[in-house]
């Protein structure tokens, strides 16, 4: 059985119902990872708040998301809470606002572990400074004690992702976790995250839109186009034989070192005309 | 003729207890009608340079050269040609224009500026330069009409590049211009910069954390790490035959697609 498994999922908003995301269907197995690829306004967001059980009020939600064998899309608030933050985990695009900015770092992360286990504060504090350790925090004892304006963007993604493994979850979705940061702290976070994952075996939802990224992280990618996925498959397959025209589009525009320099790049549209595919 | 020629420009922020410096005795030339990529991670000093370069700040010690001349605060006829004909592009074209004004406005305030009234080539009418950058960049005319909120974010940085060359700058300066786009969008704004550079004949200095996006767009780079230049150059000799281990640690930062799954 799939850890998630994710049918005909429609989501709409507000009273024209707009629909953002189309029937999507995506599966995953324990420890995979998936790459979800599209533009900003694709509705890959909307896709994890989803799953995270975070849409708005104001969203229809149709279909179906099974994760360990439980229909999400019915549970209340209360039975989700359960899940949230234990067995599912989610690392946000923005660490300054994903981070409560008048709490200490160390009680936030303690905070998500008190919510799943009843544990002394001393023990707790404990797990606190071992996992900030774990995610290359140097001095964790200082850092937890620290607020989030007193880290660097770095380190701030870098308790983000510590209080997203912190109860060992299955599965991790990961939203744009590194459009915020730098190149070289970048790489060094996805080599963490990278690390991290397959240390507690998780398995992850990578949300981004761009590529390379994508490709040091995921063994496989689903491409997402005006709320439909259109292209599914291993990512080796996906970049170096991309099916869908949108996606070999993507894959181009993400290959700026394959252009000489000075040219023109190639972009979405020599590719792939939106209007067409109506 | 050099655009910029710094000579030991140092820049250092705060008081005698905690003093930061931003840039420490940087020496750069910079020709008119190159283009340069200023490259470094964040705290690097890059954007301090920027803000040097553009007048906003003056350096702590150190002599700056615009177009020759000795650009010292006090020397107001220095201050006011560098006003004239540099303009900026910023990172977050959403907060770097104002949400209650009409494109057409945006793009015709620095047309009004007193600052330009010594140049012989400032667009007279600023309606039809107005519909000329438009069309420059690629917008339909009737965006001028329109307001920032009504566009996404690509088209509001084509906005921005307007507003910039509306006054038909001599050197543009970009803060991060791509780095909050999608990289799909991204690809548009860089052929729109670069065709744009081309034919205006400009000076482009650019500010980004991106080597990729240097190497396709620049000729000249200068790396900077905690405030030193520790590399600068051609483009292709630096990325080719990096000197510096910084250098090669910024080029490996680069993500890339992976030749093999």
């Amino acid at each position: 059985m799939s850890l998630l498994d994710v049918k005909d999922l429609s989501v709409s908003f507000g009273r024209h119902r707009t629909r953002v995301l189309d029937h999507a269907c995506l599966s995953l197995e324990p420890g995979q990872r998936l790459g979800f690829v599209g533009a900003s306004g694709s509705g890959k967001t909307v896709l994890a708040s989803a799953i995270m059980g975070l849409l708005p009020e104001n969203a229809h939600v149709e279909g179906s998301i099974v994760f360990q064998g439980q229909e999400l899309t019915a549970l209340t608030d209360r039975v989700f809470s359960a899940i949230r933050g234990r067995n599912l985990s989610m690392v946000f695009q923005e660490p300054m606002t994903a981070l409560d900015p008048t709490m200490k770092v160390g009680r936030q992360a303690a905070e998500l572990i008190g919510l799943h286990r009843e544990t002394s504060t001393m023990a707790t504090r404990q797990r606190v400074e071992q996992i900030f350790d774990r995610v290359g925090l140097d001095h964790a004892s200082r850092i937890a004690d620290a607020y989030p304006h007193e880290l660097s963007g770095g380190q701030r993604q870098r308790v983000v992702i510590a209080m997203a493994l912190m109860n060992n979850p299955a599965m991790v979705i990961c939203d744009e976790p590194t459009t915020a940061l730098d190149a070289t702290v970048q790489a060094k976070v996805l080599s963490l995250l990278d690390e991290e994952l397959a240390g507690v075996n998780a398995a992850c939802l990578f949300i981004s839109h761009d590529l390379g990224l994508v490709s040091r992280i995921c063994t496989d990618v689903a491409v997402i186009h005006a709320g439909k996925i259109v292209e599914r498959g291993s990512a080796a397959q996906v970049f170096m034989n991309p099916q869908h025209p949108y996606t070999a589009g993507l894959v181009a525009t993400a290959s700026i070192d394959a252009v000489e320099p000075g040219t023109r790049l190639p972009v979405i549209e020599d590719f792939f005309d939106p209007r067409q595919e109506q | 003729m050099t655009a910029y020629s710094l000579d030991h420009v140092t820049m250092a922020f705060g008081g005698r207890r905690r003093k930061v410096t931003a840039l420490e005795s940087l020496t750069l030339h910079i020709g008119e009608h190159e283009r340069w990529g200023i490259v470094g991670e964040s705290g690097s000093g890059k954007t301090s340079l920027l803000k040097i370069l553009a007048g906003l700040i003056r350096p702590t010690s150190g002599v700056v050269h615009f177009l020759g001349r000795d650009l010292d605060h006090a020397n107001r006829e220095a201050m006011a040609s560098l006003r004239a004909s540099v303009q900026m592009v910023f990172q977050d074209p959403r907060s770097s224009l104002n949400p209650r004004m009409r494109i057409s406005e945006i793009i015709s305030e620095p047309l009004r500026s007193p600052l330009l009234k010594g140049r012989v080539d400032v667009p007279t009418n600023p309606e039809t330069r107005v519909s000329e950058v438009l069309d420059a960049v690629g917008l339909p005319p009737d965006a001028a009409t329109r307001f920032p909120h009504e566009f996404s974010g690509g088209q509001r940085q084509r906005i921005a590049l307007a507003r910039a060359l509306a006054p038909r700058p001599r050197i543009l300066l970009a803060d991060e211009p791509v780095s909050s786009l999608d990289v799909s969008v991204r690809a548009h704004v860089l052929n729109l910069l670069n065709s744009l550079v081309d034919s205006m004949g400009l000076t482009l200095i650019m500010v980004t954390h991106d080597l990729a996006v240097v190497r396709h767009t620049c000729d000249h780079v200068g790396v900077l790490q905690q405030g030193i230049l520790v590399e600068s150059g051609k483009v292709l000799e630096v990325m080719n035959h990096p000197k510096q281990e910084y250098t090669q640690e910024l080029l490996n930062a680069v993500p890339r697609i992976k030749e093999s799954g």
